[in-house]
């Protein structure tokens, strides 16, 4: 009976260690709740390095959170693109919404939920699911564009999209109506 | 000191609880994270069954031939194609445009280029909708076909134009077999009808030993097939009928009014119970919502009666630019002979006067 005792003395003395631990850091609140979790993953995995647009701000180029998400501002104008060499083969502009390079000119998609413009609109958590899995849009549609890493964030798990999922749909809407992708050569 | 039996097993139950539960929260915690890519194919073709002597490529003579009626483009490829079904089981073909087959149903589709074979794909079901996505690509000597690689294969195969043949990955798979109403999409009613459709694009021979549908009836092989004349698209002339029958075969298992882009209310897909075609209910005179990059300044309606040009669907199926062509995979070429009949099809159609446009997705 006092082995049993010790025992189970110890295992719920390692479950309050495990407990506090997980509190402090935060990941309790990541398991428990999906949007914390979502945010979490949102802020750790470069999503606001090219989705919120960058601007020049006291401590040098830093995202603009008052667009936060919103991806390439659709009233920025863009010039031609830079001549590239096979040595640099693409570009970014100043926001880092806008790329160049042999797939033509891509722009970074606007995550928030606005019901008329954001990307994620009319699309269901396991189409957004699929499109990071295959990366294609709509998760059946064409190839999402670079330098989007999906092929970084597919190996990431069913909950941990669905969790990125559920944070973007309740963040601020941002109307913003990104443009199309250019084909290479205009 | 003697303990009673009772105690002396409470005790051990005890401790043995305790140490499950360690036990169980330990394995948790080492258990590793893997995303979920779909489930795990054999290594080999080979190993799939397909063959009774994978030496000399002897199909097993229990799987049964098959060939739809409206093919699948894909650049031309020669195709042969097998099902098996489980001993002593059925097709459920309750629901006639989504068939329930079997746990155990496999299928294969073998794609050769001038005369070489290059891929097989491969489908098997687990039970409870849970399907195997599988390609195995063939060695150059054609004497070994292991399993593609998890993202395909690029470049396997040389086409015309410069292009290439390119081995789908497993979520590819998905992309097409997981978007529609069944993942099984050229073995259907429709597509195994006796009725054949002589004008379809690409259409084959029936192999000698083929299956139909009046043969999967005569051997017992689908229950609650519907009664009735062979299953056949209704049109207005057979030029209709084969433009409706190859929308069906290679735009209809992603534009349809069951799967996950069915918000888009753009059905190209043909149900047996369909009484007018969905496909120009939903895109005669239908606005485009997001028009994609690369369409020609003007082009705004998913087709226009009577006017190619203007018509976004027949750009888009003519075109191979990545932005701008559909199907978005699969294919590499330009179905010219399709575009040239889709082509036909809607100038044959007389202009509308002034109808009330139409949204795309007005009825989400």
């Amino acid at each position: 009976m006092m082995f049993l005792r010790a025992v189970a003395t110890l295992f719920l003395g390692l479950s309050f260690i495990l407990v506090v631990a997980l509190s402090s850091t935060g990941l309790l609140a990541q398991e428990t709740d999906p949007v914390a979790r979502g945010e979490y993953l949102v802020n750790t995995s470069g999503c606001h390095d090219c989705h919120t647009p960058w601007g020049m701000g006291p401590n040098g180029p830093e995202p603009d959170m008052s667009r936060a998400l919103s991806g390439h501002p659709a009233d920025l104008q863009i010039g031609p693109p830079p001549d590239l060499s096979e040595e640099w083969v693409w570009a970014g502009n100043p926001t880092n919404t806008a790329y160049v390079g042999p797939w033509g000119v891509s722009f970074t998609a606007n995550l928030t939920p606005d019901p008329e413009t954001g990307v994620l609109r009319d699309m269901s958590e396991g189409q957004f699911i699929d499109t990071i899995r295959n990366g294609r849009h709509m998760g059946q549609g064409r190839p999402i564009l670079p330098p989007m890493p999906w092929p970084a964030y597919r190996n990431m798990t069913d909950e941990d999209l669905s969790a990125i999922y559920g944070y973007l749909q309740q963040i601020d809407p941002i109307p913003n109506a990104v443009p199309e992708p250019l084909p290479p050569g205009q | 000191m003697s303990v009673p039996i009772i105690a002396r097993s409470r005790r051990t139950g005890a401790t043995l609880g305790v140490a499950l539960a360690l036990s169980a929260l330990l394995a948790a915690l080492a258990e590793p994270v893997q995303p979920s890519l779909g489930e795990t194919a054999p290594a080999d073709l080979f190993a799939t069954g397909l063959y009774t002597d994978p030496a000399a490529r002897t199909v097993d003579p229990r799987h049964h031939v098959f060939s739809p009626q409206y093919p699948l483009w894909t650049d031309g490829a020669a195709k042969r194609r097998w099902m098996s079904l489980p001993p002593g089981t059925r097709i459920d073909a309750s629901d006639p445009d989504r068939w329930a087959f079997p746990a155990g149903t496999r299928f294969w589709k073998e794609f050769a280029f001038d005369g070489h074979p290059v891929e097989t794909r491969y489908m098997e079901h687990l039970g409870e909708g849970r399907w195997i996505f599988a390609t195995y690509e063939w060695s150059a000597d054609g004497q070994q076909a292991p399993l593609a690689p998890e993202r395909g294969r690029a470049d396997a195969w040389p086409l015309p134009d410069g292009r290439t043949h390119a081995i789908p990955g497993r979520t590819d798979c998905r992309v097409c077999h997981g978007s529609g109403p069944a993942p099984v999409l050229g073995f259907s009613a429709l597509q195994l009808s006796p009725d054949r459709d002589p004008g379809a694009p690409h259409a084959e021979p029936l192999p000698l030993d083929a299956v139909d549908l009046a043969v999967l009836v005569e051997r017992g092989l689908i229950a609650n097939a519907p009664a009735g004349p062979a299953p056949r698209i209704p049109a207005a002339d057979p030029m209709e009928r084969a433009a409706l029958g190859y929308l069906h075969a290679n735009c209809g298992h992603c534009h349809n009014d069951r799967g996950a882009l069915a918000d888009l209310g753009f059905d190209l897909a043909h149900g047996l119970n369909d009484g007018t075609a969905a496909a120009r209910a939903t895109s005669f005179g239908v606005a485009l919502k997001d028009p994609p990059a690369g369409l020609p300044d003007g082009v705004d309606l998913r087709i226009a009666p009577g006017d190619p040009a203007a018509s976004a669907l027949l750009h888009r199926a003519g075109s191979r630019d990545r932005l701008l062509q559909m199907p978005p995979l699969g294919t590499a070429l330009v179905d010219e002979e399709a575009i040239a009949l889709l082509a036909r099809w809607i100038a044959n159609q007389p202009r509308a006067g002034d109808p009330a446009p139409q949204t795309e997705g007005d009825n989400r």
